[in-house]
C-alpha cells in the first residue's frame, strides 16, 4: 500500500471521508515526516497538534455521521506570512522575531473552517521578497531535488514560497498556502515540480496576511496536482468585508467543473516571452506545452503583449514602493523587535531596531521604495510606472481578443545552485521576467510541471487567464497535466 | 473690504489669512476600523487590531464618516467629487502607528465652495464670501503622554484611527475679526449639519492658520503656518501676534521663512517649530489598500435630503418673519439656539415678540445661571404660554419678568404661577379709579405742582398707583384713568 504521505488532498479527503483510514492516522504521518525533515528547513514552526486537533474533528464528524468539509482531515503547511492565531508568524523576520499574533488571518480561517488542519508555519523569503529563499532571517530553505550529476550543491526550492514548494515536493505535506505578489507561488512550484496558482487579485482576501506590496500581493494554493490546487483555492478564496480590495463575488465550484477539453478554447503564445538567452530546454517544453493543448483541442495562436519589456522595472518600482510604505509599521513601537541603545531617542530607536531587524534584500527594497516615492521623483518612477502597469493590462486585454488563455515559461531556467544568484540582485529579479506581468494585471496564472531537464530539475509551464477565469486556467492546467504525466519526484535524502 | 491693517514703522500693511481646519467627523467609529470613538476614555481603550497597526490588518472605510463629510460638503455649497482616493502620507512618529496617515491629498471627496460671514456681528448682513478650496478626509493619529514617567513616553492610540474632515479655505480672509467669523460661521454649520460636534476644547476641532503681510495692492507674501491652534480667540491672537511680527520682520530688513509655527497661548505668540528646509517628504502615494471611492447618486441624493436648514437660510427665515437683523443672526449663531426658536415658533408664539423675549430674556436668565439653552430650565412651549399671556393682556411686561423668575425657580408652568400668586394683571376701572383717587388725596403736594404746570409729574402718579395696586393693574388703563382724573 501506497504511504499516506504519498497522497494528494483529493485522495486523502476521499479516504477520511470514506473511512479507508482515518484522519488522526493521516496527521500522524505527515507529522512524523515533517518532524524528520529538519535538513530541508522548510518548517520554522511545527504544530503537530493543530493537525490532529482538526484530524480529531475530522474523525468525529464522519462517526457523528456529519458533512464534512471540502478539506476535512487534511493537513497542511502554512506560509509564515499567514497571521495564525497563538502561533508565532514572523514573515521569516528577526524585526517580527516572537510576533504571535492574537488573531487568525481569513485564508487561514477559511481553511480551518473547511477542516484542514496546521502541521507549522513555513519558511519562506523575508517579508515574501525573494525568489530563492535565500533571505530568510532562519535559514535558506534547501530544495528536495538534487541535480542528477551526483553532486550534492544544495539548490533553491524558489521563492518566495520556498519553504512551501519545498515541503510539498517532500512529501511533508499534500498541500500549502502560497503568497504571490511577482510570481512566488508559480516560480517555486515550477522550481519543485508541484502546481501553484495564483488567483485573481482580490479573489483570496489579505487580511491577516502580512503585506509585501498591497496592489499585487494574492494567496493561493500549492499542491502536487491542479485538482488538488482548485480544491485547496476554492476553501481559501471568498469574500471578505474586512479587506477593501476583496471581491464579492461566489466562489465557483472549480473542482467539480474541472475539465481537461480544450475545445472551443485559443490559446495565445506571446511571442514577447521568448527572451535571449532562454535556454533551449524551456523553448522545447515550451513548445510540447502547445502542442498538448493542442491535442487537448485547443486552437493556438501567436499574440503579443508589447509592453512585456516594461512589466520588471515597473514591477521593481511598484512593488517596493509599496513595501516601504508596508514595512513602516514595524518600528520597535508596539510589538516585534525593539533595539534601544543607551541614551537613544525615539529616531535612534527606530534606525537601530529596523537596522538589526531587517535583512538586505528588505533593506534594499525599502531603499528603493522610498527613493521612487520621494519628491522630485514620484513622476519619473512611480507615475511611470503606473503608466506601465496600465499598458500591461491594455495589453492583456487586447490579447483576450485573439485569445481566451495565454501559455509561456514559468521562469527561465530551472533551480539554480543557492548561492549562485544572491550576490547579484538583478539576476534574481530576473526569475520573475514570465510571471510580473500577469501580477501586474491581477490576472490568473498558474504552473504547472511539464517535464524535466538534462541535470534531472522540473521545469514548468505558466498558463494566465482572463481576470476571474480561474477554471479556464484550471483546465488547461489539466490538460497539460495528463499529457505531460509528470511523476518524477526527488529521492528523500534529508 | 476689511479696513484692518498693521500700523507698521514704513506704511501700512496688509494681512492674508487662509485657515486649515480638522473637525472630527461625529461617528460612533473611526475611519477604517470598527474601533468606538468616545472622548475621555481610558487610554487604549479604543482600539481595534487595525489602529493599532498590527501585522496584516487593513483599513476598510467607514461609510458614516464619507456620508458626513459629503454633507458637510453640501452644507457650503461645495462640489463633491463623485470619484476621490485615499493616499498615503508617510512618516514616522511614535503617534502614527501605521507610519503613515491615510488621508486624501491628490483627490478629496469634495471640491470648491465657499460660506459667508459677517464678521460684524452688530450687522449680520454685511457679508463677505469666504472659498472653501476642499474637504478630504483623513485619519486623526494618537497621542504621546509625557507625563506618566521619569524617563518614557506612553502612546495613547484612542484618537489613532478617527475619521477627520480637513476643511481648507482660500487665503481670502484679512483680518483676525474674519477669521474669526469664519470659524464660528463653520463651526455653525457643522454643528447645524451634525458632522462634527465643533468642541474646540476636546479637540474635535482646530485650526492651522496660515499668515501672510504684504502692502496695499502687492503680491503676496511669504507664509507662515501656526499648527493646531484650538479656539476662536487664540486663532485670532495667533493672527494678531504673527502679522505682526512678520512685518517687524519685513521692516527690520530681514526676510519671512516661509515656517511651520507653534501658538504659546500663555505668552500670546508664535514659535518656530521646524522650517521648510527641514520638512518632511511624506511620499504621498495612493494607498494600495483602498480602492477609489465611488458615489452614486442615490448616496448623494440621500446626503442632499438629509441636509437640516442652515443658518443663512433660516435668518433669511427669520427676518421675513419681521424679526430684526441683529436678533435673528444671535438666533441662528448656535444651532441649539435656533432648535429651541424653532420650538418656540411652533408652540405658537409671535416671532419678533419672541425673539426679543429670547434674547434678552432668556439670555439674561441663562447666562446668570451659566446655562446653554439646552438646559434652560423652561421649555419651549412653557415660554410660548407666558409670551401668549402677554399678548393677551393678562401679564404686563413686568408681572411677566416675575411669573418668568418662578417659572425658573419652579418650573411650574405660567398659567398655573399666575392663578397660585395672583399675578393676573387687572383693568378693572372702577378698582383702578378708587386707587387713583385715594393716591391724589394722599398727595395733595404733588397735585398742585401738577396742576401748576408740572406735566413731568405724571409718571409720578403712575408708579403711585401701580405701587398701591400690587403692580397688577393693566398700565395702558392706569394711563387713561390718571389722565382723567388729573384733568
Amino acid at each position: 500500500m501506497t504511504e499516506l504521505t504519498d497522497l494528494g488532498i483529493a485522495a486523502i479527503r476521499d479516504g477520511v471521508r470514506d473511512g479507508t483510514f482515518s484522519a488522526r492516522d493521516v496527521a500522524t504521518a505527515f507529522n512524523e515526516k515533517v518532524s524528520a525533515a529538519k535538513a530541508l528547513n522548510a518548517f520554522l514552526v511545527e504544530t503537530p497538534e493543530h493537525a490532529l486537533a482538526a484530524a480529531d474533528a475530522a474523525d468525529a464528524a464522519r462517526a457523528a455521521g456529519k458533512t464534512l468539509g471540502p478539506l476535512a482531515g487534511v493537513p497542511i503547511g502554512m506560509k509564515d506570512l499567514f497571521c495564525t492565531k497563538d502561533v508565532a508568524t514572523t514573515a521569516s523576520s528577526h524585526i517580527l522575531e516572537g510576533f504571535v499574533p492574537p488573531y487568525e488571518s481569513t485564508v487561514s480561517q477559511n481553511l480551518w473552517n473547511a477542516g484542514a488542519g496546521m502541521l507549522g508555519k513555513l519558511n519562506m523569503d523575508q517579508f515574501a521578497m525573494g525568489s530563492s529563499n535565500e533571505t530568510s532571517f532562519f535559514g535558506n530553505v534547501i530544495s528536495p531535488w538534487r541535480r542528477n550529476d551526483g553532486g550534492h550543491a544544495p539548490l533553491a526550492p524558489g521563492g518566495s514560497s520556498g519553504g512551501s514548494s519545498s515541503a510539498v515536493a517532500a512529501r511533508l505535506c499534500p498541500g500549502a498556502t502560497g503568497t504571490d505578489t511577482g510570481g512566488s507561488i508559480r516560480q517555486p512550484a515550477a522550481f519543485t515540480g508541484i502546481s501553484g496558482i495564483k488567483p485573481t487579485y482580490g479573489r483570496c482576501s489579505r487580511w491577516g496576511t502580512i503585506a509585501f506590496a498591497s496592489s499585487l500581493d494574492q494567496a493561493g494554493p500549492m499542491a502536487r496536482d491542479v485538482t488538488d490546487c482548485a480544491i485547496m483555492l476554492g476553501a481559501m478564496a471568498g469574500f471578505d468585508p474586512k479587506d477593501a480590495t476583496s471581491l464579492d463575488l461566489d466562489v465557483p465550484a472549480w473542482d467539480r467543473e474541472l475539465s481537461s477539453d480544450l475545445k472551443g478554447k485559443r490559446v495565445g503564445i506571446p511571442k514577447e516571452y521568448r527572451v535571449d538567452g532562454m535556454p533551449q530546454e524551456i523553448e522545447a517544453l515550451w513548445q510540447q506545452g502547445v502542442d498538448w493543448l493542442r491535442d487537448a483541442g485547443a486552437e493556438i495562436v501567436e499574440v503579443s503583449l508589447p509592453h512585456t519589456k516594461y512589466a520588471l522595472p515597473a514591477y521593481y518600482i511598484i512593488a517596493p514602493a509599496e513595501a516601504s510604505s508596508n514595512l513602516a509599521r514595524y518600528d520597535g513601537v508596539r510589538y516585534g523587535l525593539r533595539d534601544l541603545p543607551d541614551g537613544a531617542n525615539l529616531q535612534d530607536m527606530y534606525a537601530a531596531t529596523r537596522a538589526d531587524g531587517f535583512g538586505d534584500e528588505v533593506k534594499r527594497r525599502i531603499m528603493i521604495g522610498t527613493y521612487v516615492l520621494s519628491a522630485g521623483f514620484y513622476d519619473a518612477y512611480y507615475t511611470q510606472a503606473q503608466k506601465v502597469r496600465a499598458l500591461i493590462a491594455r495589453d492583456f486585454d487586447r490579447a483576450w481578443e485573439a485569445c481566451d488563455l495565454l501559455l509561456a515559461p514559468t521562469a527561465p531556467s530551472a533551480a539554480f545552485a543557492l548561492g549562485e544568484k544572491s550576490a547579484d540582485p538583478i539576476a534574481m529579479y530576473l526569475n520573475d521576467v514570465f510571471t510580473v506581468p500577469s501580477s501586474l494585471a491581477g490576472l490568473p496564472a498558474m504552473s504547472v510541471p511539464g517535464g524535466l531537464d538534462a541535470q534531472g530539475l522540473p521545469l514548468g509551464l505558466q498558463i494566465i487567464g482572463r481576470a476571474l477565469d480561474e477554471q479556464g486556467v484550471l483546465d488547461a492546467g489539466l490538460a497539460i497535466e495528463e499529457r505531460a504525466g509528470f511523476t518524477a519526484r526527488p529521492e528523500a535524502w534529508w | 473690504m476689511s479696513e484692518y491693517r498693521i500700523q507698521g514703522a514704513t506704511g501700512e500693511w496688509e494681512v492674508v489669512i487662509g485657515l486649515e481646519v480638522h473637525a472630527q467627523v461625529t461617528s460612533e467609529a473611526k475611519l477604517f476600523s470598527g474601533a468606538a470613538t468616545a472622548f475621555g476614555a481610558e487610554p487604549n481603550t479604543q482600539v481595534s487590531l487595525v489602529d493599532a497597526a498590527m501585522p496584516g490588518m487593513l483599513p476598510v472605510p467607514n461609510r458614516e464618516c464619507i456620508r458626513q463629510a459629503v454633507r458637510t460638503g453640501m452644507a457650503i455649497d461645495a462640489a463633491i467629487n463623485r470619484w476621490s482616493r485615499f493616499d498615503r502620507k508617510n512618516y514616522f512618529y511614535a503617534d502614527l502607528p501605521q507610519g503613515y496617515q491615510i488621508s486624501q491629498l491628490y483627490h478629496p471627496l469634495v471640491g470648491e465652495g465657499h460660506l459667508d460671514i459677517s464678521p460684524d456681528e452688530k450687522n449680520p448682513d454685511a457679508t463677505k464670501r469666504i472659498g472653501v478650496e476642499r474637504i478630504h478626509v483623513e485619519q486623526d493619529a494618537g497621542k504621546l503622554m509625557h507625563d506618566q514617567h521619569p524617563t518614557r513616553s506612553y502612546v495613547d492610540l484612542n484618537r489613532s484611527g478617527v475619521a477627520l474632515m480637513e476643511i481648507v479655505s482660500r487665503p481670502d480672509m484679512a483680518s483676525p475679526a474674519e477669521a474669526g467669523a469664519y470659524l464660528r460661521k463653520l463651526r455653525a454649520i457643522l454643528r447645524y449639519v451634525g458632522s462634527c460636534d465643533g468642541n474646540m476644547e476636546e479637540g474635535s476641532m482646530r485650526a492651522d492658520v496660515n499668515v501672510s503681510v504684504r502692502r496695499a495692492g502687492e503680491e503676496l507674501g511669504t507664509r507662515t503656518e501656526t499648527k493646531n491652534v484650538n479656539s476662536v480667540r487664540f486663532v485670532m491672537a495667533a493672527i494678531e501676534h504673527e502679522a505682526n511680527r512678520q512685518v517687524d520682520v519685513i521692516e527690520g530688513g530681514g526676510r519671512v521663512v516661509q515656517e511651520t509655527r507653534l501658538f504659546d497661548p500663555d505668552k500670546g505668540v508664535t514659535r518656530s517649530m521646524r522650517s521648510k528646509e527641514d520638512a518632511h517628504d511624506y511620499r504621498y502615494f495612493p494607498d494600495p489598500d483602498l480602492l477609489p471611492l465611488e458615489l452614486d447618486e442615490a448616496f448623494l441624493e440621500d446626503c442632499r435630503a438629509s441636509l437640516p436648514e442652515l443658518p443663512d437660510a433660516k435668518r433669511a427665515r427669520y427676518e421675513g418673519m419681521g424679526i430684526t437683523p441683529y436678533n435673528a443672526g444671535v438666533l441662528t449663531a448656535e444651532v441649539e439656539t435656533a432648535r429651541w426658536f424653532d420650538a418656540l415658533l411652533e408652540a405658537g408664539a409671535a416671532p419678533a415678540q419672541a425673539a426679543n423675549w429670547v434674547s434678552s430674556e432668556l439670555f439674561g436668565a441663562l447666562n446668570r445661571m451659566g446655562k446653554g439653552i439646552e438646559d434652560s430650565p423652561v421649555a419651549p412651549a412653557q415660554a410660548a404660554e407666558l409670551l401668549s399671556l402677554v399678548a393677551d393682556g393678562t401679564l404686563s411686561g413686568s408681572l411677566a419678568k416675575q411669573v418668568f423668575e418662578v417659572m425658573l425657580d419652579t418650573g411650574q408652568s405660567p398659567a398655573a404661577i399666575v392663578e397660585e400668586r395672583g399675578l393676573k394683571q387687572t383693568s378693572d376701572t372702577g378698582a383702578i379709579e378708587a386707587v387713583i383717587a385715594d393716591v391724589l388725596a394722599k398727595n395733595p403736594g404733588q397735585l398742585d405742582q401738577y396742576r401748576g404746570g408740572k406735566q413731568a409729574l405724571f409718571g409720578f402718579f403712575v408708579g403711585q398707583t401701580m405701587k398701591a395696586m400690587g403692580g397688577k393693574a393693566n398700565p395702558a388703563v392706569v394711563n387713561d384713568l390718571l389722565k382723567k382724573a388729573l384733568g
